[in-house]
């Protein structure tokens, strides 16, 4: 179990869960980062941050700090 | 509630309303625009800074009212955009008259998230039509989905589209029109048991109490919404103890291990699955799309930021030069409206409020226009076509280090054009605190108005030196300061902002990427369409307003008709061409300027610029430069012509003219000392560079923020800045290069 900031690039992750329920976490899982979603790690800013994930169907722009509340299992 | 009765009678009793709602990025705008055309709306819902915009259309029944509601991922009313969809929704709104239907839109190819909302949408009962959009975008994507049967699991009328080509609308319109007449079903009930006695518990306590029952929509909202919008609004209606009854209630759900809230998405998520299982099906093999191959050079590491700027640079350039002849065109047709005015009217107080004041006043105004214009095609099509997001992921990062994201980036680079455009482009930024604080700092940004100030300065004040062959010019790298002057001292004001007036945690970065697109025409013109009328009609007045303040207080009491009647006499004779006068209307004018700068200086704000010279001393400033900051409250750039009268040379001069710059350096004390000397020109620079005197951009602070206290207080921080930056400039410069 990782989180999702230390996914490789063109990895996938199952979500296993995401910790805390402040908006920001609220607002990851209504937009479906849930547990048993696939994710898969596709890309990064110029700068290094944020992160640019694959999420069911759409692309998901997350910072570091925030990749870090999303638990999920590599998949091989 | 009068609105609501107003409105409907507006549009006649057969009328109907239905509502819009969607995630960002699906084509709701292309789809309102299809079904409504430029029949809409703009404005905000009272008391809130969310936009408004009703538009209608007619489907050969009757007509019908379209509410676009804001993009919104979830219901759960955290933002004030959510909160008034809740409300309009419900129909508790009071200027929305009550729905008849709501229609759904979704992306067709992203179809699990977007039915999140759906499936909170329809527990409201009302009749839904769901809209699969961007139809011709699906088998691309390699999606198949099975229309009939999707339809079917669902239980709600299903309509593709293709809003940016106009495909499916007629259809989309019986549509709407069937599923009102036919009652909509009984939502499923998604919960688990022992979630459901506890709303039931709730809903039961609540009737009790207040005698009518709860929809089963808000007592979820209270269930699920730790301390949220729907919990302190029921408080005020007379159930004090609710916080306390809803802490016990989700205490025994977490007991029968409920979690809340994560149970909502578990729960929304689950179902859609299921409901989409057999229903959809993807290629094995994700697809690259084209949009992906863009990214790849968009988002690239070094190929990203030179897009970047590049697309920047050509935004500023384009407001800086393509506004630059619209902007003479409007001056030319101000000018020609004055000198028919100048024409048909004899001289005196009535004209001069006409040609001063009114034209003056309306002009000021109007010159912002072509800027407002193309930066609005700008952020209109690089929003529509999908670019900015990109720009706010690429610039998120350093934008964290003022306490801001990536999205306050486009906004804070549009006002070193102008203040005005920027901070209505702050629209985007979601977030309200971050938003505003990108709204206090972006008036530091180096604009165009101050450039005359400092042109003029430069070149009389900056010695002209050079080095490296005439390549590096002292005065360039003056004006180059001074144009990032602003910017800098923004980064020390944003973190105070953030640390002592807004603090919180820097605003959260969860965004979705959307893939591009060919952008829509309409959508573009109507966007811009809308941002020039709110414009115009809103911050125009009250512009127009404080100009005609402002030319009243140079012009009164001290009126002296014999101004008028020189006036008369230049233009009597200089209607006859003959070169034998021309000397006569130069003494003339001579003496009317002289009287002028008298009127001024014995003017309300002649005399308030007396009465504050001892404040401005310390900046090294006479009280002709008090005078003329007191007159550039509504622009920047008035303190060239009010320097102009003031110091007898006509109100019509500009930073060229060789002779103003003359004249102050010629200028003097009373014992002899040359008033402007550099530490005074760059006092005087820093003050411009650092002040609020912009009555256009601090109306529309008032407009975005909906209150007096934000623009109040950026008026009094900035011109605080520029106070002390002025002091500290002329104090270090004197005691640095002598008086």
């Amino acid at each position: 179990m990782i989180t999702l900031d230390q996914l490789p690039l063109g990895q996938s992750g199952i979500v296993l869960q995401v910790a805390g329920d402040d908006a920001i976490s609220l607002r990851l899982m209504e937009m479906g980062v849930v547990e048993g979603t696939a994710v898969e790690r596709v890309g990064q800013a110029p700068l290094g941050d944020p992160l640019e994930f694959a999420v069911s169907g759409y692309r998901l722009m997350l910072r570091r700090s925030e990749a870090q509340r999303v638990f999920v299992t590599v998949q091989q | 509630m009068t609105g609501s009765a107003t409105s409907s009678r507006d549009v006649g009793d057969s009328s109907i309303t239905i509502a819009l709602v969607g995630n960002p990025n699906t084509g709701k705008s292309s789809l309102f625009n299809a079904l409504c055309g430029l029949n809409a709306r703009v404005g905000n819902y009272p008391g809130v800074t969310v936009e408004k915009k009703i538009g209608s259309y007619d489907d050969g029944e009757g007509l019908v009212q379209v509410i676009d509601l804001p993009g919104t991922y979830s219901l759960s009313a955290r933002s004030p955009d959510e909160r008034v969809s809740v409300d309009v929704l419900l129909g508790h709104q009071s200027d929305v008259p009550p729905l008849s239907a709501i229609v759904v839109i979704v992306d067709a190819s992203n179809i699990e998230r977007n039915l999140y909302l759906f499936s909170q949408v329809r527990e409201l009962g009302l009749p839904i039509v769901l809209v699969l959009n961007m139809w011709d975008r699906v088998t691309d994507s390699g999606i198949a989905i099975d229309l009939p049967h999707l339809e079917a699991r669902l239980g709600v009328p299903l309509v593709t589209t293709s809003a940016n080509r106009r495909l499916g609308i007629d259809q989309l319109k019986q549509t709407i029109r069937r599923a009102i007449a036919a009652p909509p079903a009984d939502p499923p009930e998604l919960f688990p048991d022992s979630y459901v006695a506890a709303r039931e518990a709730l809903q039961r306590s609540i009737t009790h109490r207040l005698g009518s029952p709860p929809p089963r929509f808000l007592a979820d909202r209270l269930l699920l919404d730790i301390s949220g919008q729907t919990e302190s609004f029921w408080v005020q209606q007379g159930l004090p103890d609710l916080p306390q009854q809803l802490a016990q209630a989700r205490q025994e759900l977490a007991a029968s291990s409920i979690r809340l809230p994560a149970i909502e998405t578990q729960v929304r998520y689950g179902w859609i699955r299921k409901q989409l299982q057999q229903v959809v099906s993807r290629d094995a093999q994700p697809r690259t799309t084209l949009s992906d191959r863009i990214d790849r050079w968009i988002t690239h590491r070094f190929w990203g930021l030179v897009a970047f700027a590049g697309i920047m640079f050509l935004i500023f350039q384009a407001i800086a030069s393509w506004a630059a002849p619209l902007t003479d065109g409007i001056e030319a047709i101000q000018e020609s409206i004055g000198a028919s005015i100048q024409n048909t009217m004899p001289p005196g107080p009535l004209r001069s409020l006409l040609i001063d004041g009114v034209v003056g006043g309306v002009g000021s105004v109007l010159v912002f226009l072509p800027q407002i214009l193309i930066l609005f095609l700008f952020i209109g099509l690089l929003e529509d076509c999908g670019y900015m997001a990109r720009a706010a992921f690429v610039m998120d990062k350093l934008m964290t280090r003022l306490g801001l994201s990536g999205k306050s980036f486009l906004p804070l680079m549009s006002s070193f054009a102008c203040a005005v455009p920027g901070i209505m482009a702050t629209r985007v930024i979601e977030n309200s605190r971050d938003r505003l604080l990108t709204i206090l700092v972006a008036p530091l940004m180096s604009c165009s108005a101050r450039l005359p100030v400092y042109l003029l300065m430069v070149s009389a004040f900056v010695p002209d030196s050079h080095w490296l062959g005439g390549w590096v010019r002292l005065q360039a790298v003056v004006l180059l300061l001074f144009q990032a002057l602003g910017a800098l001292v923004a980064i020390p004001v944003a973190w105070a902002i953030r640390r002592w007036l807004l603090p919180g945690d820097p605003p959260p970065f969860v965004m979705e990427l959307p893939r591009y697109t060919i952008p829509s025409l309409r959508v573009v013109a109507a966007r811009v369409w809308e941002r020039a009328v709110a414009f115009v009609q809103r911050a125009g007045t009250l512009i127009f307003a404080t100009s005609v303040l402002i030319w009243a207080a140079a012009y009164f009491p001290a009126t002296n008709p014999k101004v008028h009647q020189l006036e008369a006499k230049i233009e009597q004779l200089e209607s006859q061409p003959k070169d034998a006068s021309e000397a006569e209307v130069q003494t003339l004018m001579e003496e009317k300027q002289r009287l002028q700068a008298d009127q001024i200086r014995n003017s309300f704000l002649g005399r308030l610029g007396q009465s504050i010279e001892p404040a401005i001393r310390p900046l090294g400033w006479d009280w002709r430069i008090g005078v003329g900051v007191l007159a550039s409250f509504p622009a920047r750039e008035v303190i060239v012509a009010t320097l102009g009268t003031i110091y007898s040379l006509g109100g019509d001069v500009d930073s060229e003219n060789q002779p103003l710059q003359a004249t102050l350096q010629q200028a003097r004390w009373p014992d002899g000392r040359p008033v402007y000397t550099l530490p005074v020109a760059l006092s005087i620079m820093v003050f411009f560079a650092l002040c609020a005197q912009c009555a256009a951009t601090l109306l529309v602070i008032r407009r975005e923020t909906n209150s007096w206290r934000w623009p109040l207080f950026t008026f009094l921080y900035m011109t605080t800045l520029a106070y002390i930056g002025a002091w500290l400039t002329y104090q270090l410069g004197t005691a640095w290069l002598g008086t």
